[in-house]
């Protein structure tokens, strides 16, 4: 078989599974794991960026896709008029006051004062920088926060169209990635896998403790959709007359429609980064970054500034992570800082993509759907696997209750085993990388 | 009197439970520490075995406990801590057999096994959450303090006191001997020799006649014994959280670092240092400086550097910082 024999065949074999479910289950349960296969292969496509094309493991991948939820939530969330007059000018006023900080500390560090100089007075105005921030900035946020916390306690967001915080969440984890970054990248690979496992959990607590920005573990829910709403298609009189002439059922018809459109603009964002990954790879622009994976010091020696390039895909790879997360939140309708487990987010990317093949683009969109898939579909078939294994026992018997009740975990149990095994066996995944 | 009040205040709230929390990490830390002398990779999968041997304990005490077995004033979880550890040993072995030995004898490059870490991660969360469930267990049976706040007071006359729990006497006590017993090991014996000089220069410790997989045998028996060890104390002093394991690996792998990862007392002096720094940094000093201070100067805020939710955060920016001005650690262990 030919490599595109092989390619369309793991392909087509992977959506008769998907076409399977929809048959057999229902085709909106089909769909809504359609739309979930594209955004893991989405966040995959920019893990295999960083894992892939220059050898970076960044252990951060649920933080960046968190970041992009963020930026759903600012986008599109209408503004708190009334948290805004409160405190709106406070939180405006330690913004800046921060900016012009930063500014400060980066110009003293830069300048060309002695040394001793600079650790005396960089500490000391980070110092008077945060009392400052906390003087004018904690008042101001206790009042956003007091101002009905049941139903709002934040500032709510610009009540811009959703689909425009796709790419402000990917501008975002991108600024962020920076950065980090600045700070991590000299590291050599593992300390970078540490490092950023902590910045990702740092971002999390974050996200879970500003109350004035996400509302934190209560949670922002009713985001705006890019696309209509099941109950306006089912008041809709075109939308009628349509399902009756084909004789559809009208509310599954409605919530399948959604849930196309979705697809629609999703795969439309899927097919966009998958080419530009796809020419940037084939470009001279990514053989200097295979090269640089393949041996730094000879590519340094050929006068490659191996630092500035290693920033420059964390942050590209980053921001395709937060445009992903973008989406997902935008397809969940609501922001749920408590969702973001790294077993989830971060390690089950990384699975993704070295299942798929690290370096392999081809690789990281099966392995994104098919590891999504299994993911999904791991829940019904552990479920099946305890039923069928403890069938001799009776059904109050207290193991198999025990077991039955935990069989969703054995997706974890899945991930690692294959994991383990396409590492030992296949360790150049479904797609090897091409030379 | 005031001076002693601001103390009694700072060892109840930092100091005490500092101490503990520092243990328990280093206990971690020491088994991340010697996997990295020995196999030369960051075992991601660390923490996940610190809660398999807390499980495998937890699920002896409940059999323990139906049989009417209990260790009086103590904890009947600590009677079955021995079984727990044989039973993470054997799981260690079972993944060093399986999974690791592969990439050894193949010479892999750490990122493999990084890699193949983070595959048995996976598996043992999911084993464990399959049998124990995702919720939160507590099993000390215990008395809980040996003399609480309330005791403290009314012996010493103080307005404020401190307590001793009972899980946190247990926790200090058990670090220092399972260390002490450790240092001796490695420092004093023939076997513990071989594997420091293995540890220090593979090749020439093979040309001496040291046994490869004996030492690597041997250091996921020490490793599995003190993450038994970890996890346990650790379940007894808070509760036991499947998933709050997978967040300590960086509390865990920042004590190693910090102290110079490969070095065991660096590991060791590492945990302490995580601990005490995160409850120093989070810690509201709002009464403190009412007692040291005049009292025309007490503060009116919490005076407090940084929220409690951030407590992660400290060990993450103690390690950036290390990482960047010295990323030997302290005593000086190997760069990756």
């Amino acid at each position: 078989m030919t490599n595109i024999q092989r390619r369309a065949f793991i392909f087509f074999s992977f959506f008769i599974a998907i076409m399977f479910i929809g048959f057999f289950q229902s085709w909106n349960v089909a769909l809504g794991i359609f739309n979930l296969c594209i955004i893991s292969a989405i966040m995959a496509l920019g893990v295999n960026i960083q894992l892939g094309y220059a050898g970076i493991f960044n252990a951060g991948v649920m933080g960046f896709a968190a970041l992009g939820g963020l930026a759903a939530v600012i986008i599109s969330y209408p503004p708190v008029p009334e948290t805004i007059e409160l405190g709106g000018s406070g939180v405006f006023l330690s913004l800046v006051i921060l900016l012009v900080g930063a500014a400060t500390v980066t110009f003293i560090y830069k300048s060309p004062l002695s040394s001793s100089i600079k650790k005396l007075t960089i500490p000391l105005t980070i110092l008077m920088l945060l009392i400052l921030f906390n003087l004018v900035g904690s008042p101001a946020i206790e009042r956003i926060e007091a101002f009905e916390p049941a139903a709002s306690g934040f500032l709510g967001g610009f009540g811009l169209p959703i689909i425009l915080s796709w790419f402000v969440g990917g501008i975002l984890a991108g600024i962020v990635a920076f950065l980090i970054g600045k700070l991590t990248l000299g590291l050599r690979s593992d300390y970078l896998a540490i490092a950023t496992l902590g910045i990702a959990e740092v971002i999390i607590y974050f996200l879970k403790n500003e109350d004035w920005l996400t509302r934190g573990v209560k949670n922002v829910n009713g985001l705006p959709r890019p696309v209509p709403y099941e109950v306006d298609l089912q008041g809709n009189a075109w939308f009628i007359e349509l399902c009756e002439r084909y004789n559809f059922p009208l509310v599954e018809t409605s919530s399948i429609v959604v849930k196309i459109s979705y697809c629609l603009l999703f795969s439309g964002i899927l097919i966009t980064i998958f080419i530009l990954s796809e020419i940037a790879l084939k470009s001279p622009w990514g053989r200097m970054m295979r090269a640089i994976r393949d041996n730094e010091i000879s590519a340094r020696a050929m006068g490659k500034n191996v630092k500035a390039r290693h920033l420059e895909i964390f942050i590209i790879g980053s921001a395709i992570v937060g445009l992903a997360g973008a989406m997902l939140t935008t397809l969940e309708g609501q922001f749920t800082p408590t969702t973001y487990q790294p077993l989830r987010f971060t390690f089950t990317v990384w699975v993704m993509v070295i299942i798929g093949g690290t370096g392999n683009n081809y690789g990281s969109l099966i392995g994104g759907f098919l590891v999504w898939f299994l993911w999904v579909e791991a829940e019904p078939l552990g479920l099946y696997l305890v039923e069928l294994l403890t069938s001799p026992l009776s059904d109050t018997n207290p193991l198999r209750i025990q077991l039955i009740t935990n069989a969703a975990h054995m997706r974890y149990i899945m991930m690692g085993l294959l994991l383990l095994l396409v590492l030992r066996f296949a360790p150049k995944g479904i797609f090897p990388e091409g030379r | 009197m005031d001076f002693f009040n601001a103390i009694a205040l700072i060892t109840n709230f930092i100091l005490l439970p500092g101490l503990t929390y520092g243990s328990q990490l280093a206990l971690g830390a020491l088994g991340v520490t010697l996997i990295y002398a020995v196999l030369r990779f960051s075992n991601f999968a660390h923490g996940e075995i610190m809660s398999f041997g807390a499980m495998v304990c937890i699920l002896f005490t409940w059999l323990g406990q139906s049989y009417g077995i209990s260790f009086g004033f103590l904890p009947t979880a600590l009677l079955f801590v021995p079984v727990a550890m044989i039973f993470t040993i054997l799981y260690c072995i079972f993944i060093e057999k399986f999974v690791f030995s592969y990439y050894r004898k193949k010479k892999s490059n750490p990122i493999i096994f990084l890699i193949a870490s983070i595959g048995v991660m996976f598996f043992t969360a999911g084993l464990i959450r399959f049998i124990i469930g995702p919720s939160d267990q507590s099993f000390n049976d215990g008395v809980r303090f040996i003399f609480t706040v309330r005791e403290f007071k009314a012996l010493t006359g103080l307005n404020e006191g401190f307590g001793l729990k009972t899980s946190q006497a247990i926790t200090i006590l058990t670090t220092i001997i399972l260390c002490s017993l450790l240092f001796f090991f490695l420092n004093s014996t023939r076997t513990g020799k071989s594997m420091r000089a293995f540890s220090d220069n593979e090749d020439l410790a093979l040309l001496s006649g040291i046994d490869p997989n004996k030492v690597v045998l041997l250091t996921w028996i020490i490793a599995g014994g003190l993450a038994t060890f970890a996890g346990v104390l650790y379940g007894l002093d808070k509760i036991y959280k499947p998933f709050i394991f997978l967040q300590m690996l960086l509390p865990i792998f920042s004590a190693a670092i910090v102290g110079g990862v490969g070095n065991p007392l660096g590991a060791f002096i590492g945990g302490y240092i995580i601990a005490l720094s995160e409850l120093f940094v989070t810690f509201a000093y709002k009464k403190v400086l009412g007692y040291l201070l005049p009292e025309n100067l007490e503060p009116t805020t919490m005076m407090q550097f940084l929220s409690t939710d951030y407590k992660f955060a400290v060990s993450f920016i103690i390690l950036v910082i290390v990482l960047i001005i010295k990323p030997t650690g302290i005593f000086s262990g190997k760069t990756i």
